[in-house]
């Protein structure tokens, strides 16, 4: 099953910038390799992930087969309020997996 | 041994095994998956770009110019800019020449990211040129190209 990895600092002060990473485990098969009967094996890869930071969304990410198996992502954000930063990846055979974390800003 | 129409036992060989190498040599081109290369590349960047000219500078693309495996390759884009609501990063590309396709990631971003900065792990499956382009709220591009060195290609070999 799917199995995801966030970390976002549980507390920040407001207006600070905070880094963000996610992992996933996920196969991403490319589509271009071949089974060992000569068969194409087709493409599953994640297509997007999605990140809102109290239902506002501040990152997007079109991946594509160039990334590399369990995407790992990191990026920043302002912390600008307490609350939830949700994270959605979505894919192909309607892959579909979310997760959040909560913030504290003081 | 001469043979009645003058070919030889030896020349009779060499040119069966020049056929058989030519056979061969056919069958591995045509199995092998197309390749983006750097006209498809441009043609990407000219996809995202439209007519506007991409300048140099701005923004650091950050690889190790030697990878022994192309499966996972470190790959983090920095762009230089003050994040603010009046000018941020709008959006970082990832393009690269020799996969076979030349699109690698597309972020959005707003000025609430604060510092506009990614990493994440790609896969390369040749040595060639890799290139992040940085799209700013003033409409303008910038772009950095790093020369890759893969020592073990990863998108195109077969599962174990």
């Amino acid at each position: 099953m799917a199995r995801a990895l966030i970390n976002v600092p549980a507390k920040a002060k407001r207006g600070e910038v905070i880094a963000i990473k996610t992992l996933i485990s996920h196969i991403m098969e490319t589509g271009f390799r071949h089974s060992t009967t000569g068969q194409a094996i087709p493409r599953d890869i994640i297509t997007t992930l999605v990140a809102t930071y109290n239902g506002a969304e501040i990152f997007r990410a079109e991946l594509s087969p160039a990334i590399a198996a369990n995407p790992f992502l990191t990026f920043y954000t302002v912390a600008t309020e307490s609350g939830t930063i949700a994270f959605r990846w979505t894919g192909d055979n309607g892959y579909d997996v979310s997760e959040q974390a909560t913030i504290t800003v003081e | 041994m001469r043979q009645h129409n003058g070919t030889t036992r030896r020349d009779l060989l060499i040119g069966a095994g020049t056929i058989a190498g030519g056979i061969g040599l056919a069958g591995l081109v045509a199995v092998r998956p197309s390749e983006a290369t750097p006209a498809t590349m441009q043609e990407a960047i000219r996809k995202v770009v439209g007519e506007a000219t991409v300048n140099k500078g701005k923004v650091k693309l950050d690889i190790p110019p030697l990878t022994e495996n192309g499966n996972t390759v470190a790959c983090g884009v920095s762009v230089d800019s003050p994040m603010t609501a009046d000018s941020y990063v709008k959006a970082i590309h990832v393009f690269n020449e020799k996969n076979p396709q030349p699109n690698v990631i597309s972020i959005q971003l707003g000025p609430r990211a604060g510092r506009a900065a990614i990493t994440t792990r790609i896969r390369l499956a040749d040595t060639q040129s890799v290139t992040a382009i940085a799209e700013l709220s003033d409409g303008t591009f910038w772009s950095d190209s790093v020369e890759v060195i893969i020592t073990l290609g990863a998108c195109l070999e077969d599962p174990v």
